[in-house]
């Protein structure tokens, strides 16, 4: 056991030897290796990360929402159908919600008003979400003044700010009473943006869906389910996007692997054929280029994860911010949360280091069974 | 012609195997840490996370506000099918947020 020790390490001693004595042509492949790990492992430990908190923080998003259709569209939905559907076996409570949009021209950004079913701020004044307070440079105490539907300004006191811990769900939020609400968008009293329902076995959601249908023909029921699937599909949808662009460079980087692990140049032939003169035996010069292999991509997967993992998590994933905030001036501040999932890390593992090493080994066994005086000519 | 130094006691003490071998058991326990690392920071962000939940019971919120460019992709969960073509029945969907966010399509799984 200890001479094989011994004899792999003279061999990692020589390969070492080997890769110094062609130093820029290793360190460019290194760093392209490097890169392309970094990305990879950047975009899977980003939408990971994201995928899981969606799933826990929408967790408590409610659990089956209606909402009425009008020609394929989203309408608002009246007070009566709550009553309608209120009596369906397995709905413990239910209540209309309201909530809308509102382009702000002053800074270009669309808010999300909302009324909350509980504690709302009294009239005249608003809670907001602190990505919104940043934009428009607004404190507890100042006032918040947007033209309402009618064409009149209406101006808020802004009574308190939402949690900045909370920016990812409530970045844009702005947080106003009922009778606000209706008065700035013109919406009579008895009618919703749409309706709650809580349903007490979380088994009989879809059935009740069911039968909100039935119930209400023109309405669209929207379960927690879907809600999460949806998030579910959003980061998948954008992983496998951001897999699609980066395609190309992969590509490119898999021919110029390939083409630089399986290709040997005439010195790497010369130099095998004298290791084989001078009593190397083939598996010999197989164990050696394939710890040059190792040394590469193993090296290239730990540099390149090690920085993916600063990069989203310590950086708040700095270079992905652009493509999430696409045209949107509001954007929350927010951190990832490491949840890692090993499986992903072994399948990087395995799809960046083994390909790698194993097309090294072909042209190497090819080169080494040749004859050594045919090989040095 | 003078003697030639003698190298580092370091250098000298180990290969060149050694050195990269040192490096990369560096490198492995990097990356055991971020494991370790990932592990202790998400069980103290629990509470924030559970805050947020909260947060999102509490006002009956549905939807992150990660993408507010546009009303259908600010609440993904809540758009209708056709949001993305409203304007104009051949117009194609604009946003950036567009060519990120998947397409509803009628019927399939979401």
């Amino acid at each position: 056991m200890r001479t094989w020790l011994r004899r792999q390490r003279y061999l990692l001693d020589y390969s070492l030897g080997a890769m110094a004595r062609r130093p820029g042509k290793h360190l460019a492949l290194l760093l392209v290796y490097t890169l392309i790990v970094f990305l990879l492992a950047s975009v899977m430990l980003f939408t990971h990360s994201l995928q899981r908190e969606a799933r826990l923080v929408l967790a408590e998003s409610p659990e089956l929402i209606v909402q009425r259709m009008v020609a394929g569209r989203h309408d608002l939905i009246p007070g009566e159908h709550l009553e309608r559907i209120a009596g369906i076996r397995g709905v413990q409570g239910s209540y209309g919600r309201l909530w809308g949009y509102f382009y702000d021209p002053a800074v270009r950004a669309n808010y999300t008003l909302l009324v909350p079913p509980n504690d709302a701020p009294a009239a005249g004044e608003i809670r907001i979400g602190t990505a919104l307070a940043r934009t428009r440079g607004l404190a507890i105490g100042d006032y918040l003044s947007l033209r309402a539907a009618s064409g009149e300004p209406f101006a808020w006191r802004v009574a308190g700010l939402i949690a900045s811990d909370s920016e990812l769900v409530s970045a844009d939020l702005v947080l106003m009473a009922e009778e606000d609400f209706r008065r700035f968008f013109a919406i009579a009293p008895g009618l919703y943006t749409d309706l709650v329902l809580n349903v007490r076995n979380p088994r009989e959601v879809q059935t009740v869906a069911e039968k909100v249908s039935l119930a209400l023909p023109d309405s669209r029921p929207i379960l927690r389910e879907e809600i999460l699937r949806t998030y579910d599909a959003v980061f998948g949808w954008r992983q496998g996007v951001v897999f699609v662009l980066l395609a190309g460079a992969i590509l490119a980087f898999a021919i110029f692997a390939w083409d630089r692990a399986s290709g040997l140049s005439g010195e790497e032939r010369r130099e095998i054929g004298i290791l084989k003169a001078i009593g190397w035996e083939t598996g010999d010069v197989l164990r050696m280029k394939l710890w040059e292999g190792a040394v590469l991509s193993l090296t290239a997967f730990l540099l390149g994860y090690l920085l993916a993992y600063g990069h989203v998590f310590y950086a708040s994933a700095a270079l992905f911010e652009p493509v999430l905030k696409g045209w949107a001036v509001l954007y929350p501040a927010f951190n990832p949360v490491p949840f890692v999932d090993g499986l992903q890390v072994a399948t990087l593992f395995f799809f960046t280091v083994f390909p790698y090493t194993a097309a090294t080994l072909v042209p190497i066994w090819s080169a080494a069974i040749t004859d050594p005086d045919s090989v040095m000519r | 012609m003078p003697p030639k130094p003698p190298p580092a006691r370091a250098a000298r003490a180990l290969p060149r195997s050694g050195r990269f071998l040192l490096a990369i058991g560096l490198a492995l326990l990097a990356f055991a840490a971020t494991f370790a690392d990932a592990a202790l920071r998400s069980r103290a962000e629990a509470p924030r996370i559970a805050a947020r939940a909260e947060l999102v019971g509490a006002l009956g919120l549905t939807d992150l506000s990660l993408f507010t460019e546009a009303r259908y992709t600010r609440h993904p969960s809540q758009a209708d099918l056709h949001s993305a073509f409203q304007d104009h029945p051949l117009a194609l969907e604009h946003f950036p947020t567009g060519s990120l966010v998947p397409p509803m399509v009628p019927g399939a799984p979401r």
